[in-house]
């Protein structure tokens, strides 16, 4: 379905990332997956490579690695077509003790890589008057959840820029849209006590925590030529646990 | 014409997607060619990557014809 598109997905070393990559690579695009340390960009191209995919270490906190990743993907594949910006942490704590530290990691890490990211790739997109920009935001920025006022900020602001941004550049043929997981299966989740972790099922209509394939699906519609017609869209894929 | 004319009515017609014939010095891009505000911003940045440059924002406003444009690059690059 993707062949001769060239995407790069942010954070595919684990978890929900790592499910994006491949599933696009299933579907014939060329697929770029980042990680923060070598051995993670390895083991990305260890599980993309039968499909023509390739890791690379990526901070997206940092400019000069985002431009050196984005040309040396530009040298081998072409020009970025699909971009996942799926790269995020938490720092979870109640805000009477939150450090600034921890608000400004989770607000570069999750917030301002988008704009960082997005802006690197915008001028070929604008150019070949095509391109797909996928955020992978999450449930909390719509419902917040007490420990996480960094992080809900920071995915709220990223359906913000979203739909500011569809505005921009739907003339050019770009969409860009968002992704709210709720509650997925992920070291992200596994952290989280087992006794918090019930209590959060019995919140979800559909009874389970989601797999990273569940987004993985949503990911590959909006990418697909289907989904032309969708920007600045949040769709949620969260079992039931929050009805926008 | 002058090579620095030639190369801006080039990238203004391919940008804004006009006929070269039709883009003579007094034409203002969006008036006289069509242009929306996102085509302005990329036919700033394609005259940037033709003449190696980067054009400040404040200036970058300032022009709106194929002359200003013109005398831009005549004035600031070598
Ligand atoms: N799991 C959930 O329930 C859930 C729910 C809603 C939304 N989400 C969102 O979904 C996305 C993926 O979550 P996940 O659960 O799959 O997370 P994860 O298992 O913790 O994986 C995070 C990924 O992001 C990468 N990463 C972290 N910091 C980075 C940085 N500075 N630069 C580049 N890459 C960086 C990690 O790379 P390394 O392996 O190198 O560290 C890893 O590949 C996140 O944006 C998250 O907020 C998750």
């Amino acid at each position: 379905m993707y062949e001769g598109q060239v995407a790069l997905v942010t954070g595919a070393s684990r978890g929900i990332g790592a499910a994006i990559a491949l599933a696009l690579a299933k579907q014939g695009a060329k697929v770029v997956g980042t990680a923060t340390t070598e051995s993670g960009a390895a083991q990305i191209t260890t599980a993309l490579e039968a499909h023509g995919g390739l890791g690379l270490a990526l901070d997206v906190n940092d400019a000069a690695q985002v431009e050196s990743v984005l040309k040396q993907i530009a040298e081998k594949f072409g020009d970025v077509s699909i971009l996942v910006n799926n790269a995020g942490i938490t720092r979870d704590t109640l805000l009477m003790r939150m450090k600034d530290a921890d608000w400004d990691a989770v607000i570069a890490t999750n917030l301002t890589s988008v704009f960082r990211m997005s802006q690197a790739v915008l001028r070929p997109m604008m150019k070949a008057r095509f391109g797909r920009i996928i955020n992978i935001s999450s449930v909390v920025g719509h419902m917040g959840n007490p420990g996480q006022a960094n992080y809900a900020a920071a995915k709220a602001g990223m359906a913000g820029f979203t739909r500011s941004l569809a505005a921009e550049v739907g003339s050019r043929g770009i969409t860009v849209n968002c992704i709210a997981p709720g509650f997925i299966d992920t070291d992200m989740t596994r952290e989280l006590p087992e006794n918090v972790k019930e209590e959060l099922i019995k919140r979800v209509p559909l009874a389970r925590f989601g797999d990273v394939e569940d987004i993985a699906a949503a990911v590959t519609f909006f990418a697909s030529p289907s989904a032309a017609y969708i920007t600045g869209e949040t769709l949620h894929v969260n079992g039931g646990m929050y009805m926008a | 014409m002058s090579d620095i004319e030639q190369r801006v009515k080039k990238i203004v017609s391919e940008q804004l997607g006009a006929n070269e014939a039709d883009v003579k010095h007094e034409s203002s891009f969006v008036d006289d060619l069509g242009a929306d505000s996102l085509d302005t911003v990329e036919l700033v940045m394609a005259l940037e990557e033709e003449f190696d440059c980067e054009i400040p924002d404040e200036e970058a406003e300032k022009i709106t014809t194929v002359q200003q444009a013109i005398d831009y690059v005549n004035a600031n690059l070598k």
